[in-house]
């Protein structure tokens, strides 16, 4: 990013300052990393509940049959079959197979879908949309539009019951219209920490006015993109730009259980071509043998120190009491509980080659 | 910021207290906040030397790792042990309970290489 790049701003951000977060910027924006610290928010969100501003996040509106319109072929998992007020999670490709970005849908009507991609790459999904949309008059872009709240943790249907009247009838990917202070908006029980969770979009300019009625409640506390990062790793989400890029496969990155292959989409061909002949490298997760953790930077030794791979997301996980991550390695030198060694030429430490999901919480579908 | 009125800094913010021929050494109040919570930490052994500037330890923060230098030359003495079980008590105590060796000084003239207090502070203001 350049320097001169003007980073945009939430409808938060005189929040997070008067919070005192430290800001940073993420994806051409202005976001909070921190406000007490990262494991204290980490610990609110995996014992009661914390609220992160997602209001980044791009939203799209798409009008229509769900083939007609082009959509069904723009996106890898099925949505012919999806019931009314449920959401789906997927991916965008190209026509390489590659990730362009990845998203979740949802089909407020029968003929009518709202999609949630990620904030960095909207402007490049816009595009995407458009030009593979039958027609233009059938989608709009509504990011600038809309604010949104995540609230996280175990409490949180507790929390928003008093806000919300009915909203612990919904079960995990499911979603609805709710009167919040006033507004109807839309309230999906989805989220990006592995816990129990609700992802609230609301009007850009009244945004503001939620963050602060849910902060009242003292069982909620602010959460930044430090511990967000945290908690995503932790339960083994992938991260756009990370784990997922145009130079990755949905093969590669182990997500194929989210492509409906019964169905045609955009990279269709090249995808079919790796699932029959293998790919050459493997996402896995792995877990350090002590305190120490991975780190982006950081290169994957097999035992006999040859370099096998590389880190894409690594943290300490105070869940786990270790450093975590996930990583490319060479599909060949995959081996379930295998020692590995993380580090860079002149350091490394030891490490085991783990499941993805390092943690699971009961409350996610409780 | 807090700083110690009576201890040396360096610019990467390590702080050192003399005592006669021996120093005790740890970071700043600044270079605490910076990292966030501290989950790692990788102290040298009894008798190893270092010179001035050396790299003798590395620090881990949730998101970040950092090396940290002797602010002067010399043979450590003592680590302390309870920051690899608790490597917290820097967040919480970077100029007590956060200490992370005591050295034998080699060279006192070295002192002259690094900042006061008062020089630490107007650096602090110049870098924030």
């Amino acid at each position: 990013m350049s320097a001169t790049e003007v980073l945009k701003k939430t409808p938060l951000y005189e929040e997070h300052i008067a919070l005192k977060a430290r800001m940073i910027p993420f994806g051409g924006w202005l976001m909070p990393v921190q406000y007490e610290g990262i494991l204290s928010e980490h610990q609110s969100t995996r014992q009661e509940a914390a609220l992160f501003d997602i209001s980044h996040m791009g939203e799209f509106l798409v009008e229509g049959h769900y083939k007609e319109t082009g959509l069904d072929r723009i996106l890898t998992q099925a949505i012919g079959d999806m019931p009314l007020k449920s959401s789906r999670y997927g991916m965008i490709l190209n026509d390489n197979g590659h990730v362009i970005d990845d998203l979740i849908v949802f089909r407020l009507e029968e003929e009518k879908w709202f999609v949630v991609v990620n904030g960095a790459t909207t402007e490049k999904d816009a595009q995407h949309f458009k030009n593979n949309l039958t027609s233009p008059v059938c989608f709009k872009n509504v990011s600038q539009d809309l604010g949104k709240i995540d609230i996280q943790g175990p409490a949180s249907r507790d929390i928003l019951k008093s806000f919300v009247e009915g909203i612990e009838k919904l079960n995990y990917f499911e979603f609805d219209q709710f009167d919040l202070l006033g507004e109807n908006v839309l309230i999906s029980r989805t989220g990006y920490t592995g816990e129990l969770g609700y992802e609230i979009f609301y009007p850009w300019e009244k945004t503001k006015d939620l963050w602060q009625k849910l902060l009242e409640n003292d069982r909620v506390k602010a959460a930044g993109l430090g511990a967000r990062d945290v908690l995503r790793i932790e339960v083994g989400y992938s991260l756009y730009g990370h784990e997922i890029t145009e130079d990755i496969s949905p093969m590669e990155a182990g997500l194929t259980r989210f492509i409906d292959f019964s169905k045609d989409f955009i990279g269709k061909e090249a995808v079919v071509k790796q699932k029959e002949n293998g790919v050459e490298k493997k996402l896995i997760g792995f877990k350090s043998g002590s305190r120490r953790s991975p780190r982006v930077d950081h290169k994957i030794y097999n035992a006999e120190k040859k370099e096998i791979g590389s880190v894409t997301s690594g943290t300490f996980s105070p869940s786990l009491n270790a450093g975590i991550g996930l990583g490319y390695i060479q599909t060949d030198q995959y081996e379930k509980d295998a020692g590995i060694l993380i580090g860079n030429e002149k350091n490394q430490f030891k490490a085991t080659i783990t499941g993805k999901i390092f943690f699971k919480s009961d409350s996610l579908k409780s | 910021m807090d700083v110690e009125a009576d201890f040396l800094y360096t610019k990467e913010h390590e702080w050192i207290n003399i005592d006669g021929n021996e120093a005790t050494i740890g970071i700043s109040e600044y270079a605490q906040s910076a990292l966030g919570d501290i989950t790692f930490i990788e102290l040298p052994s009894a008798d190893d030397e270092f010179d001035q500037f050396e790299q003798f330890a590395s620090i881990e923060s949730v998101k970040a790792a950092s090396d940290i230098f002797l602010p002067m030359a010399g043979k450590i003495l003592e680590v302390n042990t309870e920051l690899e079980e608790t490597p917290g008590l820097i967040n919480k105590s970077c100029y007590e309970k956060g200490w992370m060796v005591k050295i034998q000084i080699a060279e006192m003239e070295e002192s002259s290489n690094l900042l006061t207090a008062e020089e630490y502070t107007n650096y602090l203001r110049s870098v924030e």
